[in-house]
């Protein structure tokens, strides 16, 4: 009981900066009354219950699970199921993502307006879909890329800047209309589920492998999961 | 009852995000590493608890803080054209603000800390990374507001970003470099995007000369540029504090050997 209560209260914690920013604009610099207090009370509530039950499941459920697959992959030794599962786990968090599915949307009607695609739905929708499925892969590629690295122990400096340098490069040949997308996407794809998850299978891979640091080799997946979208939708842009 | 119905709706956006994870999790687990998952049943409840919990705390946001907030980014950019930049400094504050305020909640950034924390044996704390984070995309968001007004094209700036990041990384302490490099990419989900697309889109949309369409995208990048930059600063401070510290008490004891 009691370490719920205080759970609760590391929650209400986190979520106290908001309420004042928002109270201060609103009442200071707008100079406005907050309107529906009440709801904004159920609202805040709300939010610091959904916090103190989602950082009990991560201790529970998605902490655990992602490390014992991590020792069981490393123990059954077989790289390529691994390979595999990395892959897949990147796509399949990626591909129902619900941000990615709006951004896919907004960048389809800018592709139309910019003369990139025919202005009907139907070149739109294909256009979203063939992003969606491009942002999707290049997530699976990129947690596949960082479980090899882990498996290797490759130093993450160079294949990170080299991608940034990647990045900058295809910018340069992008079209104007699909930069800002591109580099929004990579922000979106890693979302509150993906990230515990991918975060504990790399600490888990690396501290079940010989002569890997969990600090140094652990960490990482995310990095590389929010830079390939951005090199893969700029493609996407020139080649279509 | 309009709590109810929008629970249930985003109960099923939640459960759309966890299903295709826990198929391809359950899926492995079966029929390729064929062992029984230690602690299935707690396991089980944990993804039911995140589930709920994602559940209550995107319902709390947006009946309650997301529509405040985008109003708010709405009122605050609506400015009129012939304003001199010196009316957009609340703009920028509002910026700053926001983007540390949401980050301190981002469930995701709060997961990335504790496994921090637990795996580098308590060196790196939860509360340090997350303020150091919270201060890159603070500064990030405003910077990216800023350019939205000036007009400055996104790319010089995320250039920079990345030369910057470049140089850190050969300085920085080699254990940060990788959660540096990660938590430009946990920084920016469930919390801070909304709000923060929010206020791109109504700077772009009332900034005369700004195309929303092409001005109104790239604050989240900026969002995910500068945590890089500021956790691994935040680590090159922790270690050159640490070797002062130790150097001073090195020349306490020198001095206390010396009469």
């Amino acid at each position: 009981m009691k370490a719920l209560l205080q759970s609760l209260a590391g929650s209400l914690r986190d979520l106290l900066p908001i309420i004042l920013v928002i109270g201060f604009f609103q009442i200071v610099v707008l100079q406005q009354p907050l309107p529906n207090v009440v709801e904004i009370l159920f609202g805040t509530l709300s939010v610091v219950i959904g916090l103190t039950l989602f950082i009990q499941g991560l201790e529970l459920g998605l902490f655990p699970i992602g490390e014992s697959m991590a020792y069981a992959f490393a123990q059954k030794g077989s790289v390529l199921w691994l390979l595999i599962f990395a892959f897949c786990l990147g796509f399949g968090t990626t591909v129902a993502e619900p941000a990615l599915i709006a951004v896919a949307e907004e960048a389809s009607e800018v592709a139309a307006k910019g003369g990139m695609i025919a202005n009907n739905i139907e070149a739109m929708e294909d256009y979203a879909f063939g992003l969606r499925m491009t942002v999707a892969g290049s997530v699976g590629f990129a947690i596949l890329l960082g479980v090899l690295r882990i498996l290797k122990g490759w130093p993450i400096q160079y294949l990170i800047i080299g991608g940034y340098i990647g990045v900058i490069v295809i910018t340069m040949f992008a079209p104007k209309e699909i930069i800002g997308i591109a580099y929004d996407s990579g922000g979106v794809t890693t979302s509150t589920i993906t990230v515990p998850l991918v975060t504990a299978l790399g600490v888990g891979l690396a501290s079940s492998i010989k002569g890997r640091n969990p600090m140094i080799d652990g960490f990482g997946l995310i990095a590389f999961a929010s830079l390939t979208p951005m090199i893969f939708v700029m493609l996407y842009g020139i080649f279509l | 009852m309009n709590w109810v119905i929008e629970f249930f709706s985003i109960l099923l956006d939640t459960l759309d995000d966890v299903v295709p994870i826990a198929a391809i999790i359950f899926g492995f687990q079966l029929f390729v590493i064929r062992k029984r998952i230690p602690n299935l049943s707690k396991v089980i409840t944990g993804f039911v608890l995140v589930v709920l919990g994602l559940t209550f705390f995107l319902l709390g946001l947006e009946k309650a803080l997301f529509p405040l907030g985008k109003l708010m980014a709405e009122q605050l950019t609506a400015i009129d054209p012939t304003a001199t930049e010196h009316s957009f400094i609340w703009v920028y504050l509002f910026a700053f603000a926001i983007g540390a305020s949401t980050t301190i909640a981002e469930p995701s950034l709060i997961a990335v800390a504790l496994k921090a924390n637990q795996v580098s044996g308590g060196t790196i704390s939860v509360w340090g990374l997350r303020i150091a984070v919270a201060l890159g995309v603070a500064i990030g968001i405003s910077m990216g507001a800023w350019r939205i007004v000036t007009g400055y094209p996104i790319h010089w700036f995320i250039i920079a970003g990345y030369v910057v990041v470049v140089c850190q990384t050969y300085f920085a302490p080699k254990m940060i470099v990788p959660l540096a490099y990660d938590s430009g990419g946990v920084t920016t989900s469930t919390v801070t995007v909304p709000l923060v697309a929010a206020l791109g889109l109504g700077l772009a949309e009332n900034i005369p000369g700004r195309s929303p369409m092409i001005d109104g995208f790239g604050l989240i990048a900026f969002a995910s540029l500068f945590p890089m930059i500021s956790v691994m600063a935040y680590a090159q401070l922790s270690a050159v504090n640490a070797k002062r510290a130790a150097r001073k008490s090195e020349s306490t004891r020198k001095s206390q050997v010396k009469p």
